[in-house]
């Protein structure tokens, strides 16, 4: 199991007894990639027996694509798309505007931006995910974008399908696809502002309608746990 | 009773009056008794559904409650159309209809021009309808109206070819273009000696009827030659931007056009008028006549509402590719059989 | 001005407004004919811009969004529980099949295993599924080539598969029967049963469409030789499902990279490949899936474990940390989830990798040069969900 960052591993067990499991083939799928991308491999995480993900600097987000699919012969591309690491500014949205306006709760303080898997430094990154149907075989990749001007290359030459989510990826998140030929909306109409994946952007129906927020149910019979929080009537 | 009529000699212009009364009120009804029987009935039944309910006893007035529907509606003409051409084109359509029905014979006294060139005049007057068809869609100022008006036209034109070919063979056969002249044809023939039966053209010009039947389908554009009105591409082709009173002359213009050319293709090839058995000349032909007319007629317009229900449609090229490669081949190569055994025999 | 030249200035100048809010631009040669957002022949409102030269089409631009709901926003503030609500109406004719991924990243994250009866029975709830999306596509590809008939065929027999899968989870449409550990309730008495004769139902609707339409020659001429995918094209477009199989391609994620939680392992059943990669392939395959899928059901229904329906989940679920990506081959395709969680009630980032999206975004490629109709028939044989493609 090697990991390169601060990435966590959902899969540290809980008996130290049990050996660590290792995943050979995924490894020599990271190391060929380090061969080939040297220092531009920048992170990496293997989940054994399950999944691997590999963090690229920007500059090298085609050089990495035409790794992964000449040189690992990852030629099924399966999506193409883009985390915002920035924890949301309003909270999970759940607590209902009227107990925060009536009882006058404190807004939320958001808590520090921490990446996932791989690592990553910034807000905004993008990441894929290719497989090899002859090996039976996917990997993540991930590359971190600055937030001054969150730009890429596009993945087009590579691979074809790349063009829509490159699309939607722009439209939802504001990045900038180096190379692509027709970057307009796909989903929101043409005239629309803003990012709406962003954490920034708010969801506008929660804005419009107050959610209901804590309900007042019975404690369940055998013991009651903390408040439920799962408020029926949610009407979106 | 033939005395008794022919006492009664109304004068010309009378009787003629009389006929295109008659004409007119056959048209509508026939497309009505058509429309509940084979596209309500026998539609549902093929899908494996009830069909209209709703409307009288076992939804039998449908129609016309959707005539009624129809006629009630706003007359709109799109803006940017050609209001004269546009309003005239359903007219057209209907003219050849009507114009069909009067050499149609239901007995041998029993139509309204007995015309010496019968069937000529009728395959003559079906094309008519094409200058509708391209009216409507030219007129209509809707890029989909102009693609499948266009695409009716070459249709329609395409597979008249077939038909008059298909039918040259009946011709050839029975020795006259009459129409009354084809049915007593069949009913003085014999198969082989045995007169008992006659001599219906559908044993001897089986080619020509299955050419003449699949003419017919692309003349009514129904599928599998329906590319002009595909529902699911085009949605509704050439008609798609009339409503109201000018949609239902289409609808009734087509479904009356199918009455009527299965009427034809029951006299050229099933005998028409004449059973079996009874003597052309007898006066039972005046009830009988009609009534076995009607009966053949159904059959036919079985035949042509079923393989309507059941293929999927040609695509424009396969379309013309089938009339011009297949159907035109095979009818010259029936015209000339039917001519060599007509001199051997 | 009259009242009728103002009426056409006004329009004029809508048309000339509706024009300019389009946000593709083209150069006029030709003829720009729109197919959909109404129309039969689309699966929903997709709206196809075709610039046609005659009836051939130089170039068919898909805009899609028309049904856009945000799904990717809305389940950050969902729920793990109340995601599959959200899920299911995502490729709806097989919903079931929609939750299946997500609860099985859920389940990643949190080490949990669901019981073996509900893994089994989550596989047959998935077949049916299955069955009731292909068996639309059968009844539908004849609606759109013309032959009316097909489609009620397949509406009647579909209502077998629907019913037993109302019986079991209380939806016929819209289930929300996949929990996190299991199923939310166990199957009702003689539900075996029921589904067996489903199955046989649905086998004679499998022949019946092989006569009127498969082997329809009108159908085949309609569909050989149109609308070929090559396979490097499928698969650097992200094709899957029958559309990826009808290229020569022999992959199945059911066979080939299975997620742990379903039991296509215990079945002994086939892959169905087409080496030609045009419409007819994908139909002809998509038909022998439906029957394949009837004779899974068959074997799990008589396999099925006893014990307990739902692992030991708290009341309250807070997955762990992580990230997972799960991909079942769904109805329509290859469907994932990649779960972003950052140990709270909620996904951090739900990223839904839908089939369709995929399968549409090669319809440029697909559509050069090909004529009008052909269109309406390479549409028919991709087979998309609008809800797919837009979630």
């Amino acid at each position: 199991m090697s990991s390169a960052d601060a990435g966590t591993q959902a899969e540290t067990t809980e008996a130290e007894a049990e050996p660590i499991p290792t995943d050979e083939r995924r490894e020599a799928l990271v190391e060929s990639l380090r061969a080939e991308l040297g220092d531009d491999l920048v992170g990496s995480h293997i989940r054994p027996g399950d999944d691997v993900w590999v963090r690229v600097s920007r500059d090298a987000w085609r050089a990495a694509g035409d790794a992964v699919k000449h040189k690992l012969g990852c030629t099924y591309f399966d999506f193409l798309s883009a985390i915002d690491w920035l924890p949301s500014p309003f909270g999970r949205d759940m607590d209902s505007q009227e107990d925060l306006v009536v009882h006058g709760a404190e807004p939320k303080e958001p808590a520090p931006m921490v990446a996932g898997y791989a690592g990553g430094d910034t807000r905004l990154q993008v990441f894929a995910r290719v497989s090899s149907l002859e090996h039976r075989v996917g990997v993540t990749l991930k590359a971190d974008l600055p937030d001054a001007e969150p730009s890429i290359d596009s993945w087009i030459p590579l691979y074809a399908g790349a063009n829509w989510h490159e699309r939607e990826t722009w439209e939802m998140f504001g990045i900038t696809f180096v190379g692509h030929p027709h970057l307009i909306h796909l989903y929101l109409p043409g005239d629309f502002e803003g990012y709406p994946l962003r954490k920034d952007f708010p969801l506008l129906a929660r804005r419009v309608k107050p959610w209901p927020g804590i309900v007042d149910v019975e404690a369940m019979p055998g013991g009651g746990d903390d408040e439920s929080d799962e408020g029926e009537g949610a009407s979106e | 009773m033939s005395v008794v009529l022919a006492s009664l000699t109304p004068a010309y212009w009378q009787s003629t009056l009389l006929k295109l009364v008659v004409a007119a009120i056959l048209v509508p009804t026939t497309a009505l008794i058509l429309g509940i029987v084979f596209l309500f009935k026998v539609m549902s039944w093929m899908q494996s559904r009830k069909g209209p309910q709703e409307a009288g006893p076992r939804g039998l007035l449908q129609l016309l409650a959707d005539g009624a529907k129809f006629v009630q509606k706003e007359d709109l003409v799109p803006d940017k159309a050609d209001r004269f051409v546009f309003k005239a084109a359903p007219l057209v359509v209907l003219m050849s209809t009507l114009l069909l029905y009067t050499v149609l014979p239901a007995s041998e006294h029993l139509v309204i021009a007995n015309l010496d060139v019968g069937i000529f005049f009728a395959l003559a007057v079906s094309s008519l309808s094409v200058i509708g068809v391209l009216m409507a869609g030219w007129g209509s100022a809707n890029k989909y109206s102009l693609m499948g008006g266009l695409r009716a036209g070459g249709q329609l034109i395409a597979y008249e070819l077939p038909m008059v070919l298909a039918v040259v063979g009946v011709v050839i056969q029975a020795g006259t273009l009459s129409l009354n002249g084809i049915v007593l044809a069949q009913a003085n023939g014999s198969i082989f000696g045995f007169s008992g039966l006659g001599n219906p053209f559908v044993l001897t010009q089986f080619i020509g009827f299955f050419i003449f039947l699949a003419a017919v389908q692309a003349e009514l554009t129904q599928p599998p030659f329906d590319m002009p009105v595909a529902e699911s591409e085009l949605v509704g082709g050439y008609q798609v931007e009339y409503s109201g009173f000018r949609f239902l002359t289409f609808f009734l213009a087509e479904f009356a056009t199918a009455f009527a050319f299965a009427g034809i293709a029951a006299t050229l090839f099933l005998g028409g008028w004449w059973f079996p058995g009874v003597d052309p000349s007898s006066n039972a032909y005046w009830v009988l006549g009609p009534v076995v007319l009607f009966t053949k007629i159904m059959i036919v317009s079985f035949i042509i509402f079923w393989v309507r229900f059941t293929y999927p449609r040609f695509r424009e090229d396969q379309l013309q590719a089938f009339a011009w490669k297949w159907l035109i081949p095979l009818a010259l190569v029936n015209i000339l059989l039917t001519a060599v055994l007509k001199v051997a025999f | 001005m009259t009242a009728i030249s103002d009426r056409q200035h006004l329009s004029e100048l809508a048309a000339r407004a509706a024009d300019n809010r389009l946000n593709v631009d083209f150069e006029s040669e030709g003829m720009t004919l729109n197919i959909g957002p109404q129309h039969p022949a689309t699966h929903g409102t997709l709206r196809i811009v075709a610039k046609l030269d005659g009836e051939q089409v130089v170039s068919a631009e898909p805009v899609a969004g028309y049904m856009h709901r945000g799904y990717e926003k809305l389940t950050e503030v969902r729920t793990y529980p109340q995601v599959t609500t959200l899920v299911n109406r995502i490729d709806w004719l097989g919903s079931f099949a929609n939750e299946v991924p997500f609860i099985l990243a859920a389940e990643k994250l949190m080490e949990i295993e669901a019981p073996p009866r509900a893994q089994h029975i989550r596989t047959i709830l998935f077949e049916l599924s299955r069955i009731a999306n292909i068996s639309l596509f059968l009844g539908d590809l004849g609606i759109q080539l013309g032959g009316l008939s097909v489609g009620f065929y397949a509406f009647r027999d579909r209502e077998f598969v629907l019913n037993q899968i109302e019986a079991a989870t209380g939806g016929r449409f819209h289930p929300n029967f996949d929990r996190i550990g299991g199923l939310k309730d166990d199957l009702p008495k003689g539900w075996i049963a029921e589904t067996h004769t489903a199955m046989d139902k649905l086998r004679a609707f499998c022949d019946e469409v092989e006569d009127i339409l498969i082997g329809n020659e009108i159908f085949q001429k309609r569909t050989r030789g149109v609308g070929i995918i090559p396979p490097e094209i499928a698969k650097s477009y992200g094709l899957s499902g029958p559309n990826l199989r009808g290229s020569g391609i022999d992959w199945d994620l059911r066979r080939d990279m299975c997620p742990p939680g379903l039991v296509y392992d215990k079945v002994d059943w086939k892959v169905w490949t087409h080496p030609d990669g045009d419409s007819f392939a994908r139909s002809w395959i998509r038909l022998q899936e439906t029957r394949e899928a009837t004779k899974i059901v068959d074997q799990l229904l008589d396999s099925i474990p006893s014990g307990p329906i739902m692992a030991k989940v708290p009341r309250i679920i807070k997955v762990p940390e992580g990230e997972a990506w799960v991909a079942t081959e769904n109805p329509l395709g290859e469907m994932g989830y990649y779960v972003v969680s950052k140990g709270d009630l909620v996904p951090f980032r739900v990223k839904i990798r839908s089939a369709s999206f995929n399968n549409v975004s090669v319809v440029p490629w697909v559509c050069r040069g090909v004529y009008v109709p052909d269109v309406i028939t390479i549409l028919a044989s991709l087979y998309f969900i609008l809800g797919d493609i837009d979630r």
